[in-house]
């Protein structure tokens, strides 16, 4: 597994970038990981979503999808689209340190 | 008094649940009831040949209550919504029902009004959807006259009924286009929010080779956040357009409106948590769920609806003696993917196993993973092991639950 750093700790990640183990996310690393991925800075906005992304992992143990985050995170999906370009359920699981979104089969 | 079970939805999953369970409990010591908004039993997989001509809306619906046995109540009325504290189920005319033991089999439904502009200008005009019989019907005088232009199949996003059904909608197009004699004239484009034709990596490069070889240009990671009827365009997310002379639109899905009047028991899309090996409800212990109304993480298809169904009704016996229950359902799905030019291809998968080439259910078995005759006749014939042995509860020789290994290569699984 390759390691990464952030804020100045080695955490492990997957070969996606996802981290392997949660708890070692802290508040800290969110901006250097967003910047990584192309997100310069990150707004109360993205905070909202980013929040919300742990929170529903603690509680299901997977990533909510863009629906999911549209219709509970009171970020739209239009908005969430330009706040986490490409894919938001993906970015903002990555910058939020919780493994990659199951998805739907 | 009889336990009392109360079966949400007659379609699939309500109806092999209630004849299952009929046969495991004596009458004496249960009542079985069913409850559904109507009596039409529409045989969902004959949906995508609806467009084609290939079958008629009358061949594929029955009536729901002649497909339950003897001794099972069936009432016709829309639900209001489900009181998961008392008990109770509110029906839209004032009925209330008393359980011990919920199952909620009330599917998936569409909700194309979540789409911006998809019921808009244009819907049911140059935009349409096979995943209903109105939209299927009116789909098929639409093609019957289009010979040129440019037709875009697009899923808005997950989850969907019967994921590789726009898939195989776009090979038959292929098919249909050439025995007409326009196929140069007609362009067909998938749009899919996936990063590849298909979910699972083995059968995703395989159905991509599919698209190419037939011609149908495949645009991936497309999240679909418009639809422009009189425009004639598809707008992403992303602010890539999508042109088309004909859309044709797998509308998002959610779980049955009830569900979401219901506090307590459904997630934020209308679906019902349920623990994916055994099926009982993670919100009530006596509330259980089969089918594309389960948010567990297997495909919302029929196949699945069939193989959770004897584990669900086996847990529903456990639980009403007051037993610990079976947790054996193993993700089991099972799919026929009709390619056009009387072929189908075959794939076979659970939670843990990807789909994988070999024979299906054995060595000798059909063809996995790969295009065959035997697999479109395979096809056909489902049609009436569903309503003949499905349905009915009975089992289908050399299927069983669990998925099989036998005839599969295994090599490189990791």
């Amino acid at each position: 597994m390759p390691t990464a750093t952030f804020a100045g700790h080695d955490v492990e990640v997957n070969d996606e970038g996802f981290f392997v183990d949660p708890g070692e996310w802290t508040e800290e690393m969110a901006p250097e990981i967003a910047r990584a991925a192309g997100i310069d800075a990150l707004s109360d906005r993205h905070w909202v979503v980013v929040h919300f992304m742990r929170a529903e992992y603690a509680a299901k143990g997977t990533g909510p999808t863009v629906r999911v985050l549209g219709k509970a995170s009171g970020v739209p999906v239009k908005e969430l689209y330009q706040l986490f370009p490409k894919g938001p359920a993906k970015l903002a699981a990555k910058i939020a340190g919780i493994p990659k979104p199951r998805g739907c089969i | 008094m009889p336990t009392r079970i109360v079966i949400l939805g007659g379609g699939t999953g309500g109806t092999l649940t209630a004849n299952r369970l009929r046969a495991a409990l004596a009458p004496a010591s249960a009542g079985i009831t069913v409850v559904d908004a109507d009596d039409a039993h529409v045989y969902q997989p004959g949906l995508l040949f609806v467009p084609f001509g290939l079958t008629h809306p009358e061949d594929i619906v029955r009536p729901r209550r002649r497909q339950l046995h003897d001794g099972i109540d069936f009432v016709e009325a829309g639900i209001d919504r489900v009181d998961i504290d008392a008990r109770t189920v509110h029906l839209e005319n004032g009925t209330v029902l008393e359980y011990d033991v919920l199952v909620v089999a009330t599917g998936a439904v569409l909700v194309p009004e979540e789409t911006e502009g998809l019921t808009g200008p244009g819907w049911m005009d140059d935009v349409f959807t096979f995943y209903d019989l109105t939209g299927a019907s009116a789909l098929e005088a639409r093609l019957a006259t289009f010979d040129h232009g440019r037709i875009v199949v697009n899923v808005v996003d997950m989850p969907i009924k019967c994921p590789v059904a726009p898939l195989e909608f776009c090979f038959l197009a292929d098919w249909y286009f050439h025995k007409r004699g326009v196929r140069d004239d007609v362009q067909i484009v998938y749009a899919t929010p996936l990063d590849g034709a298909f979910t699972k990596p083995e059968a995703s490069k395989a159905l991509a080779g599919l698209l190419a070889e037939k011609g149908v240009e495949l645009i991936t990671e497309f999240n679909t956040g418009e639809v422009d009827g009189p425009g004639r365009r598809l707008v992403g997310y992303d602010g890539r357009e999508v042109p088309f002379d004909l859309a044709v639109v797998v509308p998002l899905h959610g779980g049955a409106a009830y569900v979401g009047r219901s506090e307590g028991l459904g997630d934020e899309l209308g679906f019902v948590p349920a623990d994916e090996r055994t099926l009982q409800s993670k919100v009530r212990p006596e509330i259980f769920v089969i089918g594309d109304a389960a948010s567990v993480p297997a495909s919302k298809a029929g196949s699945v609806t069939h193989f959770e169904g004897e584990v669900l009704v086996e847990n529903i016996v456990r639980f009403v003696a007051g037993e610990s229950l079976d947790d054996s359902y193993d993700g089991h799905a099972n799919c026929f993917i009709e390619t056009g030019f009387h072929k189908a291809l075959l794939i076979d998968f659970n939670y843990a196993t990807e789909p994988r080439p070999g024979r299906f259910p054995g060595p000798v078995g059909l063809p996995l993973l790969k295009e065959s005759r035997l697999n479109h006749l395979g096809k056909l014939m489902f049609q009436w092991f569903y309503w003949h042995a499905l349905l009915p509860g009975r089992d289908i020789p050399g299927v069983g639950t669990a998925m099989p290994v036998a005839g599969k290569k295994t090599e490189g699984v990791s």
